[in-house]
């Protein structure tokens, strides 16, 4: 049995109350959507807020609707409802694939879209109730001074695990921000930082409101393939998204990310010589190759660390696959 | 201190007074006394919690039971009619879909949703949305099993009757029908 901390539960309808009440009660108030990682979070006490706001309620936060050549998704809209969207399946198929393998299905009906972007990360030694991390002297992240994933590291290495970001990073999507101080617009390319305490620029007043992603044209190719133990529920040890433009019979440009193993997603670097080849085997392998070099899993999380690594290539050659065999985006059938 | 909170907990409105930090499941087994929900993991892993909010499954124990109020709640106790387990609860009799027991609430739960919204699933479909149930005893094909067999009995038969038994001893709830107009 996990009590939670005595606090007050806020549930605002409109975004301005939620932003009063962030300004009113300042570094004592959380945000909150589906809960599905701040409620287990709070339970272990690494979170202990004396004011949760609630933004499922809040209107501006909802709909899935394509206008001025993007795809707008409201951020409290549920990750069941992301993969099931009739908009979101034609023209981002790589978002609804990944949406689709959240956790398991209840959590996919809580969760949401701006949560799972803004995600806290995981460790071994992060993700404990407070009797077990107390035990061990609590850690860099949480409590503590010392990092138990490097031993002498003084910077956290706990891992993204959030699923949709390294397709959205594909994708070229931007998120729009609200808090008391007004609205901002960033790149989710630019949204996440290599620091596993606080992985995010988006500060503790600050409301993700919307996802826009541009509407991809016919040569757009994505796909997303994701890397657990079990089918469902658990996070991600190895995420790889990829999106390509094809020319003609040629790659025009190539971009892929690669997560979970570090604080934040990376791109990797160096596919811009392969634009103008050929989507044969050869580039598969190119691509994988340059991945493996790039990819430097880290002991946070209990699965073997070689494995990961070994599966980058893999999953890099699956998602190209998938990504070349999809269907182009495109508006949903009519009729 | 505590706070009133309603809910509407298969089909009885009900008020309650909880600490404000109680979840769902905190509110319906120690406010309410329906225990059939059960507390496993209790951070959101195994399910073991599952009730339906407005038909759709959720985790009782990661949801503030203020995400529940004025909202429909069922939990496994609104299943059964009083005194005839229901073509769910039954085809898991049937089939041996249940051992130690304590996983079932949660899958029924999670597999009455999917019943409400695709009345004839596929295996793929209910493998789908029994993945956030985790059983330990029996492996899951005699709980396939029981979802394809409750499923044949088709959504005609799925619709609720007026109840002819007493009010079940076991059951938290009153029988439909007694005194409301």
């Amino acid at each position: 049995m996990l009590r939670l901390h005595s606090y007050r539960y806020h549930r605002p309808a409109a975004l301005a109350d939620a932003l009063a009440l962030l300004a009113e009660h300042g570094p004592a108030a959380m945000v909150m959507a589906g809960g599905t990682d701040l409620m287990p979070n709070m339970k272990h006490r690494l979170f202990t807020p004396d004011h949760v706001v609630a933004l499922k309620g809040v209107a501006e936060l909802r709909g899935i609707e394509e206008r001025e050549g993007e795809l707008r998704l409201g951020a409290a809209e549920t990750l069941a409802a992301v993969s099931r969207s009739a908009l979101v399946r034609a023209w981002l198929p790589a978002l609804a694939r990944a949406a689709g393998l959240v956790a398991g299905p209840q959590l996919r009906n809580m969760g949401t879209i701006g949560g799972n972007i803004c995600l806290d990360t995981r460790c071994t030694y992060y993700n404990q109730t407070e009797f077990w991390r107390s035990a061990l002297g609590f850690c860099l992240k949480k409590d503590g001074t010392v990092c138990h994933v490097t031993k002498v590291g003084r910077k956290c290495v706990a891992a993204h695990s959030a699923d949709t970001p390294p397709v959205l990073m594909t994708l070229g999507a931007v998120l729009d921000l609200a808090s008391p101080r007004g609205t901002r617009t960033v790149p989710v390319a630019d949204f996440f930082v290599a620091d596993g305490v606080r992985n995010t620029v988006r500060a503790a007043d600050e409301v993700v409101t919307s996802v826009r992603a541009p509407l991809p044209g016919p040569g757009s190719r994505a796909g997303f393939e994701k890397l657990r133990q079990r089918g469902a529920i658990d996070f991600p040890l190895l995420n790889v998204a990829v999106a390509l433009e094809l020319e003609g019979d040629v790659v025009a440009s190539l971009r892929v990310v690669v997560s979970a193993l570090g604080a934040r997603p990376r791109f990797i670097g160096g596919l811009e010589k392969l634009a103008g080849e050929r989507p044969d085997a050869a580039l598969l392998e190119a691509v994988a190759r340059r991945a493996l070099d790039q990819a430097h899993p880290l002991e946070n999380i209990t699965v073997d660390t070689e494995w990961r690594r070994a599966m980058v290539p893999v999953l890099v050659r699956r998602a190209l696959a998938q990504a070349l065999a999809g269907p182009p985006g495109g508006p949903p059938p009519t009729g | 201190m505590k706070s009133i909170v309603a809910l509407n907990v298969n089909g009885d409105r009900q008020q309650v007074a909880v600490p404000e930090h109680w979840t769902l499941l905190e509110t319906l087994r120690y406010g309410l006394g329906l225990t059939g929900s059960k507390q496993g993991c209790d951070k959101g892993d195994c399910g073991a919690c599952t009730v339906l909010l407005d038909g759709e499954a959720v985790l009782s124990c990661i949801t503030p039971v203020w995400e529940a109020e004025g909202r429909d709640v069922t939990t496994v106790e609104g299943l059964a009619e009083p005194g005839r387990l229901n073509e769910l609860q039954a085809a898991f009799a049937e089939t041996g879909g249940a051992q130690c027991g304590f996983c079932t609430p949660g899958i029924l739960m999670s597999a009455w949703g999917l019943l409400l919204r695709s009345p004839s699933p596929s295996r793929d479909e209910i493998k789908e949305a029994l993945g956030g149930n985790l059983c330990r005893c029996t492996g899951y094909t005699k709980i396939y099993e029981a979802v394809e067999l409750a499923a044949t009995v088709g959504p005609t038969a799925r619709r609720r009757v007026p109840p002819t038994l007493p009010l079940s001893p076991c059951s938290g709830r009153r029988g439909r029908g007694e005194d409301e107009a």
